[in-house]
């Protein structure tokens, strides 16, 4: 299997913050969701695979090439979707295209049109006028204008309302279907990624938590619920995020503890619960 | 065939997707050398992970109910298969077992079973 992004032992410091030693791969014809609350480095991250941000040590590969040595080739094949868009605002989509395309070899005027058409953006409307989710579309028709291989999305549903989202799923796993394409996608939305990711990388204050099959990440946690009588010292010890109230208790506990306290509650965690509750105290390693 | 995914049975997707393939196997409405769906576009259209469906169909291939062409595509055993037969077997154990249970919590005798069962057997062969 190839990797369409490999980024090893990445670590950057400025300002107050520090990415640690961010290590982890994106094989071809999948989608990997970054997470983590805000701060986290997911936006660092993004910026320093696309050097938008100098690294101080690391290394990353794009579709096999240097992210810095061999920067133009290597970003050739990449889209980028960002949460505020990066067209000025008093350009029309037509405009776009022609500020674009002759950065990339591989653009068709017919496939721009098509994607415009189908994303209903009519080619002389400007970019201001068009709302949050248009605009993402816009970004998404200008990747896949020049076939892009690799799609990098930096929260790109933030913002947007249930419907939006729901269709930029539903463009993505098209785009991913031809096993030839590949996604890596922030959010702090996870909801969006509960179903259609296949991998998750999950960072923490800089560091990285766990990267890995996103089954996985899921199955490692239980969501455990009780009355405040079962809630021992060795429970209280074995609880990630621990959440008491006059009724009952809950919290997080990892799989293979569960088998610890016969009779407690336990039911499947998602991504989101997962999130929550590593992030309410309680050291936590993958 | 249809498969209809629930996110409030609990149930993992892949083991969703197992059940509902080998149930359409099992009741011939998938018949030998059928193919399934093709794994990326299943993915697409369900809006559920590749890796997902890929373990849904793994685990179906080593449990015999379907076998893994490379660069072709999953397609259904056919009944002959050992794996597929040890399951058919197990499966009209369990509902047998049950049956009896049944049957005693009834107040059959063993005989009353027997001749319940040689009439169902009839009955049923009437349908074929």
């Amino acid at each position: 299997m190839t990797n369409d992004l490999e980024v090893r032992n990445l670590s950057k410091t400025f300002g107050g913050f520090r990415l640690h030693d961010i290590s982890f791969t994106l094989p071809k014809g999948y989608i990997m969701g970054l997470i983590g609350p805000n701060g986290a480095g997911k936006t660092t991250t993004i910026k320093l695979i696309l050097n938008m941000l100098r690294r101080d040590s690391g290394q990353v590969t794009i579709l096999g090439r240097d992210n810095v040595a061999d920067e133009q080739r290597a970003k050739a094949e990449v889209g980028v979707v960002f949460d505020t868009n990066y067209f000025s605002g008093d350009w029309t989509a037509a405009q776009v295209e022609g500020a674009l395309s002759g950065f990339y070899p591989n653009w068709s005027t017919r496939r721009f049109a098509g994607l415009l058409a189908r994303f209903g953006i009519a080619p002389a409307r400007k970019v201001k006028e068009l709302s949050k989710g248009m605009q993402m579309k816009l970004m998404l028709a200008c990747a896949f204008s020049y076939d892009a291989r690799l799609l990098i999305l930096d929260e790109p549903t933030s913002g947007l309302d249930p419907v939006s989202r729901e269709e930029l799923l539903q463009i993505l796993a098209e785009y991913i279907e031809d096993g030839e394409h590949s996604v890596l996608f922030s959010t702090h939305i996870t909801t969006d990624l509960e179903r259609t990711a296949d991998y998750i990388t999950y960072l923490r204050d800089g560091e990285l938590v766990y990267t890995g099959g996103k089954e996985e990440f899921v199955d490692m946690f239980r969501l455990v619920k009780g009355g405040r009588e079962e809630l021992s010292p060795r429970l209280r010890e074995r609880v990630l995020g621990l959440r008491t109230f006059p009724t009952g208790f809950e919290g997080l506990m990892r799989t293979q503890d569960v088998g610890e306290f016969p009779g407690l509650y336990a039911e499947p965690a998602s991504i989101h619960q997962i999130v929550v509750f590593t992030n309410k105290g309680g050291d936590f390693d993958a | 065939m249809k498969l209809i995914l629930s996110n409030v049975s609990g149930i993992p997707i892949y083991q969703q997707i197992k059940q509902q393939v080998k149930a359409a196997i099992l009741s011939g409405q998938l018949g030998e050398g059928e193919a399934l769906p093709s794994l990326r576009t299943l993915a697409k259209d369900l809006q559920i992970s590749v890796l997902t469906v890929t373990r849904a169909y793994t685990e179906l291939e080593q449990e015999g109910f379907v076998k893994n062409v490379q660069g072709r595509g999953c397609f259904v055993l056919g009944r002959g298969s050992q794996r597929l037969q040890e399951h058919l077997k197990y499966r009209a154990k369990t509902c047998l077992t049950e049956g009896i249970q049944a049957g005693k919590l009834a107040g059959l005798s063993r005989e009353d079973v027997h001749h319940l069962l040689d009439i169902l057997w009839e009955a049923s062969a009437d349908d074929e």
